[in-house]
């Protein structure tokens, strides 16, 4: 009897606090039909948003993820003095509010910062410019690829590697080809967890983007814009895309298990 | 306190696989009985449902005659072990003792310093005096093994109830809290029920012997009786190596379909028709060839153990038959021409001719 | 100082690649980390020590403060209850669906805070889904601190579900049924033997939903109102100074809200440590 009264109860909330928000977004989207939701996603600000938002993941993911992979293997593999602090400082960004990770750039790069004006001789723009929106990014997405990799990576120990060496393969061999195949499920999980922060990054990119339309404007930005000049359907129909890219890079995390379990019941 | 179960039945949860088909089991008061049997035979399902922790569908358990609904029934009356201890981790080995005491309802809890002096007398009782602060996760696997029997006790229950307890110690640890879990319970006046997949640890330890297959008792009698009568030729196995000869009981003979194995005389209260001797590896006898016969049977030593010597017989058309021999300082003849196996016990589609 | 770079440098070690990924290592987080946080402990002090404790003695910056800490452990604590239910529904309640509702925990950290606060926002308001049913109960949720509760809940809820959920999932079963052939009433089983050994855990839930808590940002602002002096958090109140461009004022703000989940954190570890002292091995 209890059991039911706590399965009801779960249930409940999960209905109305976890699944209320996104079958809202798609309610608002969809309020004058499908055809007036997707023609808001026409025009030209919100294509260019759209873009920008998907150039910035691009680059963030890359690069992140390049490093990342170094890292991991760094702190996976090899003791060392000051490898305690250096796995805190790499956490560092995921307790930082996003506001504050977007302002330490407008402190470096802004009108008023370190090398803002000096940039700005050369007709450098970082500040409340792409470049900046890209940094901002790179901050708050840093460490998700090492964080999801390293653990896995301990976990496995060292004994493929040792052997690969022993076999005579190089540093890129035994990566490419023992260490990087082997944790390819955690991999997959931090870049897609890298890449749905930075499809949604919104307090960060903020402070450093400038908020002009067309221009420095990323998707969540422009559902903001949009939000507060009143355009509801416009707002949450870019809302309703953003949403459904970023969770489905989150859920297609599990998809190997999906795929496994498919392989499974076909076997 | 005696212990009945009578025609207990219990289903799996949604399959429906029967895990107990109508079990029923005396123990009385003071009895120290081992429920034996391989894995899956229903050995631990049987005591989780003597203590109430799984609900079964039919048949009943009573303790002194008294017929026990569900788990709050029980409670302080059954001490339970269980196989991975489940100490609370979050307490010290002392505040686990304590438990029990600690959850009575205010007006029947003892005092605190009652409480602390029990735990005293257990932790003393158990040999491990100076471990009450010890938290589990700080403790070896025989401490841990004490901690849990002290927590079990400290209600004063008259039944004991041990899932596999012992699964998890080295051999020496093994065999020694094995033989003071035996002190213990004679000096207690428990009545003990043990759960163990391990035959020998069940002979060593216990009056009684229930041994379990298919969540049915296949077998319920002393170590001696069950050592020289098996009810069927899964008991037989079970308690240790056994060689099978298939044969036919003929005029009161039973006739080897192997040649090179004598026939033996069997009692007449065994009837005409095929049947098939079982026996131990200790009990076979090699029978020396007479001058001038040749002697086919020829023993390779395997090792040794317990006093014995062991062989494998070889001759042509045989696998290996296992073979014994005590390390007495004798002679034994290491070649012959024939088997006498009139030690043997007869088994008739899978059980025993009597 | 130099010895210790010798030091880390040598490269006697039986896996290649060590010099390598150290370098690239300290070149991507001393650019991407250390360089941007030092400009917060600089920069305070480069207009001189008086315009900062000028930035410091803000009323306004102390109330945003207030509401933004205030919230966040009010959010936080009122999450507890439900964590545990929601873990305990997943990992021991056979919670039909639970796959399902496994991925739905997740969503509030999928979901990108400007899209969690519009809905939120929109949800909560007088005449939104819940807001309206709730307003006639006399609850109004958008446009108050409430708001702000109920936001900062939303995203700390996976934070305390995944905090729980592990540690349960690893308590043996038998602890509960051991204490009830011990005599003890269901409520002293949740209590003694699920709910302490979990406390470890549920600090640490509570530490990591505080701590993002007092940093969040886009999914509060839409819902909170933002009146100074009442429901304006603290990371808004940075925005609005930045805007102003009053750029010590803004990075005080930051300063102390960088240094308090900082603080946070340790102290998360350290209460953690005294709790789970009994789990530590020999």
């Amino acid at each position: 009897m209890m059991r039911y009264g706590l399965w009801v109860a779960t249930w409940l909330f999960i209905l109305v606090v976890l699944v209320a928000p996104p079958a809202m977004v798609l309610s608002e989207a969809l309020k004058d039909g499908l055809g007036a939701a997707l023609a808001t996603l026409s025009d030209p600000d919100g294509q260019s948003a759209i873009w920008l938002t998907l150039r910035v993941t691009v680059v963030s993911v890359a690069i992140n993820t390049l490093f990342g992979v170094l890292a991991a293997w760094l702190l996976a593999c090899f003791r060392f003095r000051g490898r305690q602090a250096l796995l805190v400082l790499l956490e560092l960004p995921l307790s930082i509010s996003p506001v504050v990770s977007g302002l330490v750039w407008l402190l470096l790069f802004g009108a008023q910062g370190w090398f803002g004006p000096l940039l700005e001789r050369w007709n450098i723009h970082i500040a409340f410019a792409v470049p900046g929106i890209i940094l901002a990014t790179l901050f708050v997405t840093l460490p998700y690829v090492v964080r999801t990799l390293l653990p896995v990576m301990e976990l496995q120990g060292r004994h493929a590697e040792e052997a690969a060496v022993l076999a005579g393969a190089n540093f890129w061999q035994v990566l490419w080809h023992v260490t990087l195949p082997g944790v390819r499920g955690a991999l997959l999980s931090g870049v897609l967890l890298t890449t749905a922060r930075s499809l949604g990054e919104f307090g960060a990119v903020s402070v450093v983007s400038g908020h002009i339309p067309g221009e420095t404007e990323t998707m969540p930005l422009h559902i903001e814009n949009l939000y507060n000049g009143y355009q509801s359907v416009a707002a949450f129909t870019m809302a309703a895309l953003l949403g459904v890219m970023a969770m489905g890079a989150v859920l297609l995390r599990s998809a190997p298990e999906w795929i496994a379990r498919l392989r499974e019941k076909k076997a | 306190m005696s212990i009945e179960v009578s025609a207990l039945e219990r289903f799996a949860p949604g399959r429906g696989k029967a895990l107990l088909r109508k079990v029923s089991l005396d123990v009385p008061d003071s009895a120290f009985v081992a429920l034996v049997g391989p894995s899956g035979a229903g050995k631990t399902t049987l005591l989780r449902a003597i203590a109430g922790l799984d609900p079964y569908q039919a048949g009943t358990v009573s303790l002194d005659g008294q017929v026990m609904e569900d788990v709050s029934a029980r409670a302080g009356q059954v001490g339970f072990v269980f196989q991975n201890y489940a100490l609370f981790p979050h307490m010290t080995a002392a505040r686990n003792i304590a438990f029990g005491l600690d959850v009575l309802p205010a007006a029947r809890r003892p005092t605190r310093a009652r409480i602390n002096e029990r735990v005293r007398e257990l932790l003393e009782l158990m040999q491990i005096p100076d471990l009450g602060g010890a938290y589990p996760a700080r403790l070896s696997g025989g401490q841990r093994q004490r901690v849990a029997l002290a927590r079990a006790l400290a209600t004063g229950p008259r039944v004991l109830l041990l899932d596999e307890p012992f699964g998890a110690l080295d051999p020496i640890v093994r065999r020694s809290i094995r033989s003071w879990l035996r002190e213990l319970h004679d000096r207690l006046g428990l009545t003990t029920i043990l759960v163990t997949h391990d035959q020998e640890e069940a002979l060593d330890v216990a009056d009684r012997i229930v041994v379990m297959q298919d969540g049915q008792i296949v077998q319920d009698a002393s170590p001696v009786d069950l050592d020289s009568s098996p009810a069927t030729e899964f008991v037989m196995e079970f308690l240790g190596e056994a060689v099978s000869f298939p044969g036919i009981v003929g005029a009161g003979r039973m006739v080897l379909d192997d040649p090179l194995v004598l026939p033996f005389s069997v009692p007449d209260s065994v009837a005409d028709g095929p049947a098939v001797a079982m026996i131990r590896p200790y009990e076979i006898q090699l029978v020396p060839a007479q001058p001038g016969q040749n002697a086919p049977l020829r023993a390779v030593p395997r090792g040794a153990r317990n006093g014995y010597r062991h062989y494998v017989l070889n001759c042509a058309g045989h696998d290996g038959i296992p073979f014994f021999l005590p390390q007495d300082g004798a002679d034994h003849a290491l070649e012959g021409a024939a088997l006498d196996i009139s030690r043997a016990r007869l088994f008739r589609n899978g059980l025993a001719c009597l | 100082m130099k010895q210790f770079f010798l030091a880390l440098l040598r490269s006697n070690r039986a896996l290649p690649g060590y010099r390598l990924s150290l370098i690239t290592t300290l070149l991507w987080a001393g650019l991407l980390i250390v360089l941007p946080l030092s400009t917060l402990l600089v920069r305070p002090w480069q207009d001189g020590v008086s315009a900062m404790l000028t930035a410091l003695r803000d009323g306004r910056m102390f109330a945003a403060l207030w509401t933004s800490f205030s919230c966040a452990a009010t959010a936080a604590a009122c999450n507890l209850p439900f964590g545990l239910m929601l873990a305990w529904a997943l990992v021991r309640g056979h919670l039909p669906g639970r796959h399902v509702a496994n991925a739905l925990i997740d969503l509030p950290l999928a979901l990108p805070t400007a899209v969690s606060g519009i809905t939120l926002a929109t949800l909560y308001s007088p005449h939104g889904w819940l807001g309206e049913p709730l307003s006639r109960l006399g609850i109004f949720v958008s446009y108050n601190r409430l708001g702000i509760v109920v936001a900062l809940m939303f995203v700390g809820l996976p934070f305390m579900v995944r905090a729980i959920e592990p540690v349960l999932r690893d308590l043996p079963h038998e602890l509960e049924e051991a204490a009830q052939l011990l005599g003890a009433r269901p409520w002293q089983v949740f209590t003694r033997v699920i709910v302490a050994p979990l406390l470890p855990a549920l600090v640490t839930g509570f530490g990591l939903a505080f701590a993002r808590g007092i940093g969040e940002y886009g999914s509060v602002i839409f819902i909170a109102g933002n009146q100074p002096f009442r429901s304006e958090i603290a990371p808004l109140l940075i925005v609005v100074r930045l805007q102003e461009f009053d750029y010590a004022g803004a990075t005080a703000i930051a300063l102390v809200l960088l240094v308090a989940s900082l603080l946070v954190l340790l102290l998360v570890g350290m209460m953690r440590k005294r709790l789970a002292l009994w789990s530590e091995p020999a």
